[in-house]
């Protein structure tokens, strides 16, 4: 009975992650950039379970839990925080918050 | 064939599927026919009577109409979420009746050595229906947004945030009986509630959980859609709600997504409340096995009574169909083998007959809650409820613990 | 034996579709349904790895929760709904690449790294239970529990005050 090698699981977190960040540059919605977040969230959390597996312990579990009850808070204040930019900038595009540029 | 004697679990899962989708497509027909009869005749009127005897074949011929009305599309400006949104809402629905043991699974299919009454037996069974109606929010937001209309957008957004306000509370009044029973296996949930106290009244959760069963209750008309709080798709308000501009067989997958999901949560609320599969009577009173063959032999006899009486034409001869079929599903019953197999099952299917007559019976006797009035029903009142059901119910389970210290 | 090495490749397959899909779309909506695609094909292998709990977890929460509040807010601000990607040259032809780059390294090196060979297959394949996770959380990490119900309080408190209309 051949199980999947737990490096496989990592190695999709890691092209997860990479997707995530590169998301993250290169998209100009705001509410796009902040999915890309929870996209690299995930990878991460795929990662952790995949070492609570390899190791038999539960503490990563534990610790998916936490991140995402987190990814939960920070998404709420998150997308408060971008309704309240577009209804000042009528606009989504992240190309246009300049108001600090140097 | 080499593959079926390797993998029998597999080809028996697949076997298991594909009657459980037939039995649930039929019983989803001829759960419309029902809800059109009842409501009749709450309203003194006699409901679907000419398509076929007693309106039998109305759900067939209205399948037909979905099939070839014609499907006019709006000009919407996103065909993938306009066709997705359906099929989204009615494999949701299909799927967490997937999870649903039927009968106890001490029954096993001969050749394989599989449970023969439920598709899957997973340990946190409860948490992964919950799930599959916690994504099926998506369905109905969806088509409300791209429908590229002013009300189905309304009636979207309005629909999705009932489902998902109360999805919280249907959640925490399920805990209590989480805690009585101390799993989230469905079949470990109903094994718990077997026995009886003083001998004759059973053990079901319903009876120390009454205020989590009426919350549950509840969050579960308000999580369907249907009246009284069905608002966002009532007719006289929103048009029609998210489904105005579907047509035919999307419209079709929408109306059988809703009774799924009523057949679903009466089914949870069968297993965590009313004990399942397990018979209200005590094990000792024996005759009980031959319930389900008498009470289809007394259908039969009915259904003989009025081919012979009140039937003309063609209605006669379906009924005389219908009478066959009775009598003779009624004597197989009968037969004690098959009548100790079929226990499980036919105490499960009349609890949930039951509970889905309780939901016609109130659409067809109450007003409809505004909206306002609903969300804050279901914040300020259902949610406190049932946490104080919880943490009642916590504490009256460790106070043994806490006075022996 | 060959039913894992199944699911594994199609939810991986679907994850990495869902991601790209996440990158190509122009609309935001359909980036969301592409990221509700990748958290449940990431719920599948939490299965598949013997974490029923989490998987369960992660749908209601995550794709049940998270996304719905993603996708209620692309739809209440339906401006820009059209993203034209003019990237400049550098970008194009620079940042890809390197994007590329990154993801590859990192892959490479998690997979030959000394901690995961050393693991190898993982253990035995008996599901964590539900109750076993129920104390470790109760038990050992009780104060970071109670530390994210009031981090869950503040982003209500948070969220309401910011999406209040001006009085």
């Amino acid at each position: 009975m051949s199980v999947i090698p737990v490096s496989w699981y990592l190695v999709l977190s890691a092209i997860l992650f990479g997707l995530g960040v590169v998301a993250f540059v290169f998209k100009r919605n705001v509410i796009t950039i902040f999915m890309s977040i929870e996209l690299m969230l995930n990878a991460v959390n795929l990662a952790f379970v995949a070492f609570a597996r390899a190791h038999n312990q539960l503490d990563g579990l534990v610790f998916v839990f936490f991140v995402i009850v987190v990814a939960a808070a920070e998404a709420a204040v998150g997308l408060a925080i971008v309704i309240m930019l577009a209804q000042h900038r009528q606009s989504l595009s992240v190309e246009r918050e300049n108001l600090l540029k140097f | 064939m080499g593959f079926i004697t390797q993998h029998p679990v597999l080809v028996a899962s697949v076997i298991k599927i594909a009657v459980l989708l037939f039995i649930v497509m039929t019983a989803l027909a001829y759960l419309t026919w029902a809800e059109r009869k009842i409501i009749a005749h709450i309203q003194s009127r006699w409901g679907p009577y000419f398509v076929g005897a007693h309106g039998l074949l109305q759900p067939l011929a209205d399948g037909l109409k979905f099939l070839f009305k014609e499907d006019i599309t709006p000009p919407v400006t996103d065909r993938l979420v306009y066709t997705l949104a359906p099929f989204l809402a009615l494999s949701l629905a299909l799927t967490a009746i997937a999870l649903i043991p039927f009968g106890p699974p001490s029954v096993l299919i001969p050749v394989v050595g599989q449970q023969a009454w439920s598709i899957t037996d997973i340990n946190i069974g409860l948490l992964l229906v919950f799930a599959i109606t916690a994504i099926g929010v998506y369905g109905v937001a969806l088509a409300g947004w791209s429908s590229n209309s002013k009300y189905p957008l309304m009636g979207g957004l309005r629909s999705s945030a009932q489902m998902i306000s109360y999805e919280v509370s249907l959640t925490m009044s399920v805990v209590g009986v989480v805690l009585l029973a101390g799993t989230l296996n469905f079949n470990e949930i109903i094994k718990g509630q077997s026995g009886y106290w003083f001998h004759f009244i059973p053990r079901w959760h319903v009876i120390p959980q009454v205020i989590g069963f009426l919350c549950y209750f509840t969050a579960a008309i308000a999580e369907t859609n249907r009246v009284p709080f069905d608002l966002p798709e009532a007719e006289t308000e929103l048009v029609a709600g998210f489904h105005t501009e579907y047509s035919s067989f999307k419209f079709a997958m929408f109306f059988m997504a809703e009774y799924a999901n009523m057949i679903t949560v009466s089914c949870l609320a069968t297993i965590l409340f009313f004990g399942g599969w397990l018979s209200p009577f005590p094990d000792s009173w024996k005759w009980q096995i031959f319930l389900p063959g008498a009470g289809l032999v007394l259908l039969g006899i009915y259904c003989a009574y009025d081919t012979l009486t009140e039937m003309r034409g063609i209605a006669r001869l379906q009924l005389a169909v219908v009478t066959l079929l009775a009598l003779g599903g009624g004597l197989l019953c009968l037969y004690p083998p098959v009548a100790q197999v079929i226990q499980g099952p036919f105490w499960f299917t009349t609890k949930i007959l039951v509970i889905l007559f309780f939901y016609i019976w109130m659409r067809g006797t109450l007003p409809r809650f505004r909206y306002d009035q609903l969300m804050s029903f279901g914040w300020k009142l259902l949610l406190p409820v049932s946490l104080a059901n919880l943490v009642v119910t916590a504490f009256v389970m460790i106070w043994p613990w806490l006075r022996h210290g | 034996m060959i039913l894992p090495l199944i699911i594994f490749s199609l939810c991986a397959l679907l994850a990495v579709g869902g991601a790209v899909a996440l990158i190509l779309s122009r609309e935001p909506i359909h980036s969301a349904l592409a990221l509700i695609l990748v958290m449940v094909s990431l719920a599948v292998l939490y299965l598949l790895l013997g974490a029923p709990f989490v998987a369960a977890v992660q749908i209601i929460v995550y794709a049940g929760a998270i996304m719905v509040l993603f996708v209620f807010v692309i739809m209440l601000l339906n401006m820009e709904a059209e993203e034209r990607t003019d990237f400049s040259k550098i970008a194009k032809f620079v940042g890809v690449p390197l994007g590329l780059v990154l993801i590859v390294w990192a892959a490479y090196w998690l997979a030959h790294s000394p901690a995961a060979s050393a693991m190898g297959t993982g253990a035995a394949m008996e599901p964590s239970s539900t109750r076993e996770l129920s104390k470790q959380l109760f038990r050992q990490y009780l104060f970071p529990f109670e530390a994210t119900s009031i981090l869950i309080l503040i982003a209500l408190l948070g969220a309401l005050v910011m999406a209040r209309k001006e009085e």
